[in-house]
C-alpha cells in the first residue's frame, strides 16, 4: 500500500481507481496531511450525483473522514453549504459515524463547537440541525436554551420547535397575554397544522388574523376557459392562451375560441380562502374534460430565487416570466397546500406567474375537484408578499 | 393451451393431498428474511417453525421507533433492519439496525429526502420495505431515494430518482418495495405523470437497465419467478395492464400477461406457476411455448394484501377481511374464514399456518387445511399494523409506527 499521504495529495485521482484500498485499513494520518485528506474528501462528497456514479470514490472519502474523527467534524458541517443534495447525504453520514464512535468510546463532540455553529445561522440549516441534534443527545437542556431564539431562524425545523413551545406556553396562559404569545408564534410558524392552530386560537379570542397573505398565498388572477380536455388530450394543446403566455404574457384584452365554440376571454377570479385557493368548479363550473388558464403578476423587490408551492388535484402547468418551468399530468391522487415546490428565479420588477389547470372526466365523487392553491416563499416556507402588495390592479390580475 | 386440459383428476387429487409444508424450489430459507415477502418474494418461511399459541408472552421484546413507517422489517443472521421517515413533510429518512436476540438498536442512520415525500395520511414515506442481500441493506422510499448500507450503517451508494425522475411520484404516496436477484435490485417506479423500472447494481449503485413502464398509478412490488434449468430468474413487473416478465441482469422482457391486473396487491409465485391479481385471481404458467393459463378465479378477489399460494391453497384475504382459499389446480374456491378488521398487510405462511395481522394489529394464527381454515390463536398488540413482518429463526417481527415487535416462543 502507497503511504498515506501520498495517496491524499492524489485524493481525487487515487479515488477513481476501484479496489485500491480498503475503507477499514487506512493507515492512522499523519498530521500534516490531515487537512489536505479532509478537505479532498469533502470537495469529492459535495460533488456526489444522484446517478450513482462515482461510488466506490465517494466510500473512500467518507472513510478518510471517519477516519479523521472529531477533526473532521467542523469541516464535514461546513462542507453542507456547497454540497449536493445526495453530497449533503453522503456528508451526514460520515458525521453521524464518527458521532456514534466517539459516543461509544464517551468521548461526545464537543458541545462549544456544536453550539458555535448552530448559533451561526449562515450555516446550513441542515448541518446545524444535524449539530443541534448531537448536541441534543448530550445535552437536554439545549432545546429550552437554544429553540426560543430561533422563531424566525433559516431552518423550518428549528421554526417548528419554536413555534410549539410558544404555543405550549400560550395555551398555558389566558388572556392578552396568551394572545401575545399566538401573535409572536404566529409570525414564526411556516406549517399548516401550527398556523391553523394558531389561528384558531386568536380568532377565538376575537383577533384578526390573515392567514392567506402570512402565507403569501396569490389570491388575485385572471382566468380564461373552458378549453377542450377530454380524453385529456388537451394537457399538450397549447391552445392560444399557452402560446401567448410562453411568448413572454398573454395579452389579457384577447378573445379565444374555447371548448364546445364557446368565445372565452380573461375574467378577474379572486378567493378570500384563508388558505388561497381558487375554486374553478364552485366560483366558475366543474367543466368535465376541460383547461383553464390563469395569469398573475408579482412584483418582485429585487432579483431573487424563491418558491412556488402549489396544491392541485389536477393535472396542470406553471410558467414564470413565459418559461415553462415544470408541468404534471396526474389527476385526483389528492391535492394538499404545498402538494409542489418549484424552485423559481424573479426579476426585479413585474413578474408573470401562468398555471394550465387541466380537469379530466372521471365521474367518481372525489374526482370533481378543480382547484388550486399557489403561493410565494422562501425555502423555510415563509411567505413572500410582493413588493406592490398595496397596490392591486384587480383588472390585470396583479397580486393582491 | 389451458393447462387444465391436460391434467388428470387424479394427478389433482394426489397433488390435493400433498403436505402443507412442502417447500417450492426458491423458498426463503431459515435464517434470514431479506425483502418484502422473504427472500424468494412469495411470502412463504420455509424451514421456519413460528409459534403458533400467540399471547402476551410470546412477545420477546418491543423496540422504540422513530416517525412513522409502514415497511416491513427485514432479517439478515442476527440483525433487524427497518426504515422509517420523520419530520413534518416525512423528509427525514431513517434506516434502523437492531439485534434480533434483544431488540438493542444497534445503529441508526439518517438522510435528506430528495423527492416528494407527501403522501396519504395513511401511508408514510417509509411505506415500501428494504431489501438485502448477504452483505448490503437497500432502503427505498416513497420519496424515490434508493439508499445501500453496509451492514454496519456505512453508506456505500446512494440514488436520488426523485431528482432524476422527477415526475415519477404520486401524490397518495409510493410503495414499492425493490427486490434483489443476484447482484441486482430492481425498483419499480410507477405514477400517472412517469414510469419506470430499473435494474441497479447492488454494488457500485449504477443503473443497468431501465425500460418504460405504463404511465399509471401502481403501488404493486415486484415478484421473483425462481431460475429454472431452461431459464433465469425473473422479476415479474405488475401493472394495470398485467405482468411483465423481466431479466433481472438485463431488463429483457421475456414474457407478458396482457390481460390486466390490481395495481394494489402483487402477484405471486408458487411451483412454477404465476399467481396474479387479475380479474379476481389468475393462474399462469409460462413455458416453452408461451405462457399457459391455468385457472382464473372471479371469487378470489385479494383486496390490499397480496395472495399467498403455499400447500396446494391460493390464500386470499378480501376487503371485507374474510380469508378466502382456493384450489390451486384448477382455482376453486375451497372455503372462506371469517377473521376480523381490514389487512394492509400480507400474510406469512410458516410450517403450516398462516400469519395475519389486521389493521387494528390483531394478529391471527390460522391452519389453513385442504377443506377448512381454523384460526388456533390470536393477539392483540393494541397497534396499528400496516406492514407485512418478516419470519426468521423462529422468531416474527412486525411493525407500527411506534414499535417494532419480535414474536417468539418464550
Amino acid at each position: 500500500m502507497a503511504p498515506v499521504s501520498y495517496m491524499m495529495s492524489r485524493v481525487r485521482r487515487r479515488f477513481f481507481l476501484p479496489g485500491l484500498l480498503l475503507l477499514t485499513s487506512l493507515s492512522p494520518l499523519p498530521a500534516a496531511p490531515a487537512v489536505d485528506a479532509v478537505s479532498d474528501s469533502i470537495a469529492v462528497l459535495q460533488a456526489a450525483r444522484p446517478g450513482g456514479s462515482g461510488s466506490v470514490a465517494n466510500q473512500q472519502a467518507a472513510a478518510v473522514l471517519v477516519q479523521h474523527g472529531e477533526a473532521a467534524v467542523l469541516p464535514i458541517l461546513n462542507a453542507f453549504r456547497q454540497a449536493s443534495p445526495v453530497g449533503a447525504n453522503w456528508l451526514r453520514n460520515a458525521f453521524e459515524q464518527i458521532d456514534a464512535d466517539l459516543t461509544a468510546a464517551n468521548k461526545p463532540l464537543s458541545a462549544k463547537v456544536l453550539e458555535g455553529f448552530i448559533a451561526d445561522t449562515g450555516n446550513s440549516p441542515t448541518a446545524r440541525r444535524l449539530a443541534y441534534e448531537s448536541l441534543r443527545r448530550q445535552d437536554p437542556e439545549v432545546e429550552g436554551r437554544l429553540i426560543p431564539g430561533l422563531l424566525l431562524d433559516p431552518s423550518p425545523e428549528f421554526r417548528r420547535d419554536a413555534v410549539s413551545l410558544l404555543i405550549t406556553a400560550a395555551a398555558a396562559a389566558e388572556g392578552p397575554v396568551a394572545v401575545e404569545m399566538y401573535r409572536k408564534a404566529f409570525s414564526g410558524a411556516v406549517h399548516e397544522d401550527q398556523v391553523k392552530l394558531i389561528s384558531e386560537a386568536l380568532r377565538k379570542a376575537g383577533e384578526t388574523v390573515d392567514i392567506s397573505r402570512h402565507f403569501g398565498f396569490v389570491s388575485s388572477w385572471m382566468i380564461a376557459g373552458p378549453f377542450d380536455n377530454r380524453d385529456e388530450k388537451g394537457f399538450a394543446v397549447a391552445y392560444a392562451p399557452e402560446t401567448e403566455i410562453a411568448s413572454g404574457g398573454p395579452d389579457l384584452s384577447h378573445e379565444y375560441d374555447g371548448m364546445d365554440a364557446r368565445k372565452v376571454s380573461w375574467k378577474p377570479i379572486e378567493t378570500t380562502d384563508d388558505f388561497g385557493v381558487v375554486d374553478i368548479a364552485k366560483q366558475i363550473e366543474n367543466y368535465k374534460g376541460s383547461a383553464m388558464y390563469a395569469t398573475a403578476v408579482w412584483t418582485s423587490s429585487a432579483a431573487q430565487t424563491l418558491q412556488v408551492r402549489l396544491g392541485t388535484p389536477n393535472a396542470w402547468k406553471l410558467w414564470v416570466n413565459g418559461k415553462l418551468v415544470f408541468e404534471r399530468e396526474e389527476y385526483h391522487r389528492s391535492s394538499q397546500m404545498d402538494q409542489y415546490a418549484v424552485p423559481i428565479s424573479l426579476q426585479a420588477g413585474r413578474n408573470s406567474i401562468a398555471l394550465k389547470i387541466c380537469q379530466n372526466e372521471q365521474t367518481q365523487d372525489w374526482a370533481q375537484k378543480y382547484q388550486y392553491q399557489l403561493r410565494i416563499c422562501d425555502t423555510t416556507g415563509a411567505g413572500v408578499l410582493p413588493a406592490a402588495a398595496t397596490a392591486a390592479v384587480q383588472t390585470s390580475g396583479e397580486v393582491k | 393451451m389451458n393447462m387444465l386440459s391436460i391434467q388428470s383428476s387424479a394427478a389433482c387429487c394426489g397433488l390435493l393431498l400433498l403436505s402443507f409444508s412442502l417447500i417450492p424450489a426458491g423458498h426463503s430459507s431459515a435464517g434470514d428474511w431479506r425483502q418484502f415477502r422473504g427472500n424468494a418474494a412469495d411470502s412463504v418461511a420455509a424451514g421456519e417453525s413460528l409459534p403458533t399459541e400467540l399471547s402476551g408472552s410470546t412477545i420477546a421484546w418491543k423496540a422504540e421507533l422513530p416517525g412513522r413507517g409502514l415497511s416491513g422489517p427485514i432479517i439478515v443472521e442476527n440483525r433487524v433492519f427497518l426504515s422509517a421517515s420523520s419530520g413534518y413533510a416525512q423528509d427525514r429518512l431513517h434506516v434502523l439496525c437492531f439485534d434480533t436476540a434483544a431488540g438493542q438498536k444497534l445503529w441508526e442512520r439518517e438522510f435528506q429526502a430528495s423527492g416528494r415525500t407527501w403522501t396519504h395520511e395513511k401511508m408514510s414515506n417509509a411505506t415500501p420495505t428494504m431489501a438485502a442481500d448477504d452483505q448490503r441493506v437497500f432502503a427505498f422510499f416513497s420519496s424515490n431515494d434508493l439508499i445501500c448500507l453496509d451492514l454496519e450503517g456505512r453508506l456505500l451508494w446512494y440514488r436520488g430518482f426523485g431528482s432524476e425522475y422527477p415526475n415519477a411520484s404520486n401524490s397518495l404516496g409510493m410503495s414499492s418495495s425493490p427486490v434483489v436477484v443476484g447482484s441486482t435490485v430492481v425498483v419499480q417506479v410507477e405514477s400517472d405523470a412517469e414510469a419506470f423500472a430499473c435494474g441497479v447494481d447492488t454494488v457500485s449503485g449504477e443503473t443497468r437497465w431501465t425500460i418504460e413502464r405504463p404511465r399509471a398509478a401502481n403501488w404493486t412490488s415486484p415478484t421473483i419467478l425462481p431460475a429454472t434449468d431452461k431459464q433465469p430468474a425473473l422479476v415479474l413487473l405488475q401493472s394495470s395492464k398485467g405482468l411483465t416478465a423481466v431479466n433481472p441482469e438485463t431488463g429483457a422482457v421475456t414474457w407478458q400477461f396482457d390481460k390486466g391486473a390490481s395495481t394494489i396487491p402483487s402477484a405471486t409465485v408458487a411451483g412454477g406457476a404465476v399467481v396474479i391479481p387479475s380479474n379476481g385471481l389468475t393462474a399462469v404458467r409460462p413455458g416453452e411455448s408461451g405462457l399457459d393459463q391455468l385457472w382464473n378465479s372471479g371469487s378470489l378477489s385479494p383486496a390490499t394484501a397480496s395472495p399467498v399460494a403455499v400447500g396446494g391453497l391460493a390464500l386470499v384475504l378480501n376487503s371485507s377481511g374474510v380469508l378466502n382459499a382456493g384450489n390451486m389446480e384448477n382455482g376453486e374456491r375451497l372455503w372462506q374464514l371469517r377473521l376480523r378488521g381490514l389487512f394492509s398487510s400480507t400474510p406469512i405462511a410458516a410450517n403450516g399456518y398462516l400469519y395475519a395481522f389486521n389493521e387494528a394489529g390483531v394478529a391471527f394464527v390460522v391452519r389453513p387445511e385442504q377443506d377448512k381454515g381454523t384460526i388456533i390463536s390470536e393477539l392483540d398488540l393494541g397497534e396499528i399494523i400496516l406492514c407485512s413482518p418478516g419470519a426468521a429463526n423462529g422468531a416474527i417481527y412486525v411493525r407500527s409506527d411506534q414499535h417494532l415487535i419480535k414474536l417468539a416462543s418464550p
